[in-house]
């Protein structure tokens, strides 16, 4: 194997997949990125058993070859290398080691056979389609904050994707929840995915996905099987197991009848309930709003740490009541509103509340009070 | 110095009590010097079923889960054919055709330990309990109080639980904790046993070394491969070979082959875990055999969460193999819990991989940890609509045992062997 690839170019291959690789290994060809000299370039490939990303790089192969080498050690010999410098990478049969160079620096690293290289199983998948990249990035954005990490309800660890018929349309429509809160978010569905079956892309691939969203320019090719799921980003490929479990019926956790509904200023409110939480105990971060009407008293009473009262003008005509909420969660929610108002849709301080931004079909929230 | 078990009366010397001219008599010459105590109830759960219901009182009566359980506890008479706890039930039937199973009502008897618990903090407050049947006491002090030495307290308490709550127990009495546990042990039933100074060091070097805390079966194999068989042996050794062998472990075995034991009978000890286990009567490699047993272990672990008002979060589960081994799996739970129910479920989890039905394990345990207060546990959320309803449902059954009695309601896996008992 012998090629000549740009400095950035090969930087930006490896940012993208050597994310993948765990910092400790106990199967030592995992730590390595597989790196295979085509025609088309340099392929460089990298897994955990469980994702595996993929991206050709632009490169002038000398002779054709494949090889392993540690990921970590490249990444970071190649991003303190001088810029712009074109860099050689070689592997000759007399030497056991890749030898990589760019003008004055020389680096020999050991490798391990490709052939070794644990690559997933390319096919298998019946579902395709191509979705926007600011639409998936859209899905994402807006539930992933609610992903559980608790360990025992695993299927709790991701997002949940699946096609719905929505007031006569087909959606895509991607949902989170971590028992405490759920975040449902909707596109229209793209083509080829209606009858996809339901998926969840765990939290890691998540991560991997949103992180090569942000250079995607092309639509992203989506492949899905009941076991694995494949995004094609531009020259990225993001291949990932699913979940193996059922995601919860959440349909039934989306309050339907809540009467009691106010519109309040979501910037401003925002910002009162950062404020009053200041003195919020650490574990509990409560936050009790009092409702009246076109009024909202936000308090935090924490006898250790002081209370903290401040009251907003808000949009409210039904009978008066108290709720309590996590300010973490109220501040998740805000963040997620784009537009001028949230509308928070209530029925009593023990019942779960549904929040969404006024004029918005397309994203909802669910917040399970807390008892104050 | 003599104590009459009878009167509690404390005396020089005599063959019948100068008091009452009973002759169940004790003799030991610190009795009046000696003041930290263990008691033990006797065979706790058959004696309150036996106590409960008195045509059982001549018959040998085992507690525990239907014909396909274990046994939980087995009365004397039980024990007797060779019954043994944690033995499974076709076995223990097998060896005492006529025995009463009774299913246990773990309600009751965590009811009833609260009341001898009671009785034992008003003799002293330096109370720690070790289970819901089984406490450490410090009567340090309190011979001006009671205008009795703690030995001749302990003779009253142990003659008021058995008139006023129909149940024996057995005291040991010492001057350390680990003396005092060891004297519970020597003399049961309605045992009352002392271990002075003077006698301690003989009275602990013909013992075999698994009598000591922390020794189990496998490591009384490694120490005897050493040659080390009698605490007397593990004396002889002296300190610095039992380092050198055993490192700090070593250092604790030579003190305690002294009898010596620094703990402080500490009521105020946090709890830090509940936890219930129990070794087979012989080796179990079927996993419907060991989620019996958890079942029941569950219940007890429940049990004693419910009475201390304690919900947990982490939840252990512990596998002795047949070759000695320890494993451990750990898990955390979306929310504390105090449900057998939940317990069971997360432990059976664990379980699972580890019960592939080739290993062979002779103990199994589970515990909770990670405590917060029982009132905000098994609420439930957005998804575990579940938890609530199972809540609320335990407590029902829990308050409806303690009314109508055992037989009332059977839950969860007992259900299973109640439907083919029928």
């Amino acid at each position: 194997m012998r090629l000549t690839i740009e400095r950035a170019v090969l930087l930006k291959a490896l940012n993208h997949v050597q994310s993948v690789v765990e910092r400790r290994n106990t199967i030592p060809i995992l730590s390595n990125v597989l790196l295979q000299a085509q025609n088309e370039g340099l392929r460089l490939s990298a897994t955990d058993l469980d994702i595996e990303i993929s991206e050709t790089a632009h490169a002038e192969v000398a002779r054709a070859g494949a090889t392993s080498a540690p990921a970590h050690s490249l990444y970071d010999f190649v991003r303190k290398l001088p810029e712009n410098a074109p860099i050689k990478l070689e592997l000759t049969g007399d030497d056991p080691r890749l030898f990589i160079s760019a003008a004055r620096v020389k680096l020999h690293l050991p490798v391990l056979p490709a052939d070794d290289f644990p690559l997933m199983p390319a096919d298998g998948f019946e579902t395709r389609f191509s979705i926007h990249p600011t639409d998936l990035a859209k899905l994402i954005e807006k539930t992933r904050f609610a992903i559980s990490t608790e360990e025992t309800r695993y299927y709790l660890n991701g997002i949940f994707f699946h096609t719905v018929v929505d007031g006569g349309e087909a959606k895509l429509r991607a949902v989170a929840t971590d028992g405490h809160r759920l975040a449902l978010a909707n596109v229209a569905a793209p083509d080829g995915a209606q009858g996809m079956p339901g998926v969840i892309v765990p939290r890691k691939t998540i991560t991997e996905l949103h992180r090569l969203l942000a250079d995607a320019t092309e639509p992203v090719e989506v492949a899905v099987s009941q076991q694995k799921v494949k995004f094609t980003l531009d020259q990225a490929v993001l291949t990932s197991k699913l979940i193996d479990g059922s995601f919860p019926e959440y349909a039934r956790v989306i309050p339907k009848e809540n009467a009691k509904v106010l519109k309040i200023d979501n910037k401003g409110f925002a910002e009162a309930v950062d404020r009053v939480a200041t003195v919020s105990a650490e574990r509990s971060r409560s936050v009790r709003l009092a409702l009246e009407t076109d009024k909202v008293t936000l308090t935090v009473n924490n006898p250790d740490a002081g209370v903290a009262t401040e009251y907003l003008p808000a949009d409210y005509s039904a009978e008066p009541m108290e709720i309590g909420f996590n300010a973490r969660y109220l501040l998740d929610v805000a963040g997620q509103i784009e537009g001028q108002d949230a509308i928070f849709e209530l029925n009593d301080s023990g019942s779960p509340t549904l929040v969404r931004e006024e004029g918005d079909a397309d994203a909802l929230y669910v917040l399970m009070p807390l008892r104050v | 110095m003599m104590l009459c078990r009878a009167c509690a009366h404390l005396f020089e010397n005599g063959e019948h009590c100068p008091a009452c001219g009973d002759d169940f008599l004790l003799t030991h010459a610190e009795l009046g010097a000696l003041s930290i105590a263990h008691i033990d109830c006797d065979a706790f759960y058959a004696s309150i079923e036996k106590r409960d219901d008195p045509s059982l009182a001549a018959k040998p009566v085992i507690v525990g889960g239907g014909k396909r359980g274990v046994v939980s506890t087995a009365c004397y008479i039980a024990r007797a054919f060779g019954v043994r706890s944690a033995m499974p039930m076709f076995k223990a039937l097998k060896l005492c055709p006529n025995a009463v199973v009774v299913k246990p009502n773990m309600a009751k008897y965590v009811e009833e330990g609260k009341v001898i618990r009671a009785m034992m903090q008003a003799l002293t407050p330096q109370v720690e309990p070790i289970s819901i049947d089984e406490a450490f006491l410090d009567l340090s002090g309190t011979q001006a109080l009671h205008r009795a030495a703690p030995a001749q307290s302990l003779a009253r308490l142990q003659a008021q639980i058995a008139e006023d709550r129909g149940l024996t127990v057995s005291v040991g009495l010492s001057f350390n904790k680990f003396l005092a546990k060891m004297a519970s042990d020597m003399d049961k039933p309605r045992g009352f046993c002392v271990i002075g100074r003077a006698d301690a060091l003989d009275v602990l070097a013909p013992r075999s070394v698994s009598a000591l805390p922390g020794v189990g079966p496998a490591a009384a194999t490694a120490l005897a491969k050493r040659g080390w068989r009698t605490i007397g042996d593990l004396r002889a050794a002296g300190e610095r070979r039992l380092v050198e062998a055993l490192g700090d472990w070593g250092r604790r075995l030579h003190q305690l082959s002294l009898a010596q034991d620094s703990r402080a009978v500490d009521p105020h000890g946090e709890r830090k875990s509940v936890s219930a286990e129990t070794t087979f009567f012989e080796d179990i490699r079927a996993r419907d055999a060991l989620e019996d047993i958890l079942w029941d272990l569950s219940e007890r672990v429940a049990a004693r969460c419910r009475a201390n008002a304690l919900a947990g979060r982490t939840l252990t589960l512990k596998l002795r193999r047949a070759d000695f081994q320890i494993v451990t799996r750990r898990t955390q739970l979306h929310e504390p819990t105090i449900l057998a129910a939940r317990i069971f479920a997360a432990a059976r989890e664990l379980l699972a991989p580890l019960a592939e039905g080739r290993t062979a394990y002779r103990l199994i345990g589970v515990g909770l940890s990670d405590f917060s207060d029982a009132a905000a546990a098994d609420k439930g959320d957005l998804i575990d609509t579940r938890t609530p309803k199972q809540a609320a449902a335990e407590a029902a059954v829990a308050q409806t045992r303690e009314k109508f009695g055992r037989g009332a309601v059977v839950t969860g896996r007992a259900l299973r062997s109640h439907d083919k008992d029928d």
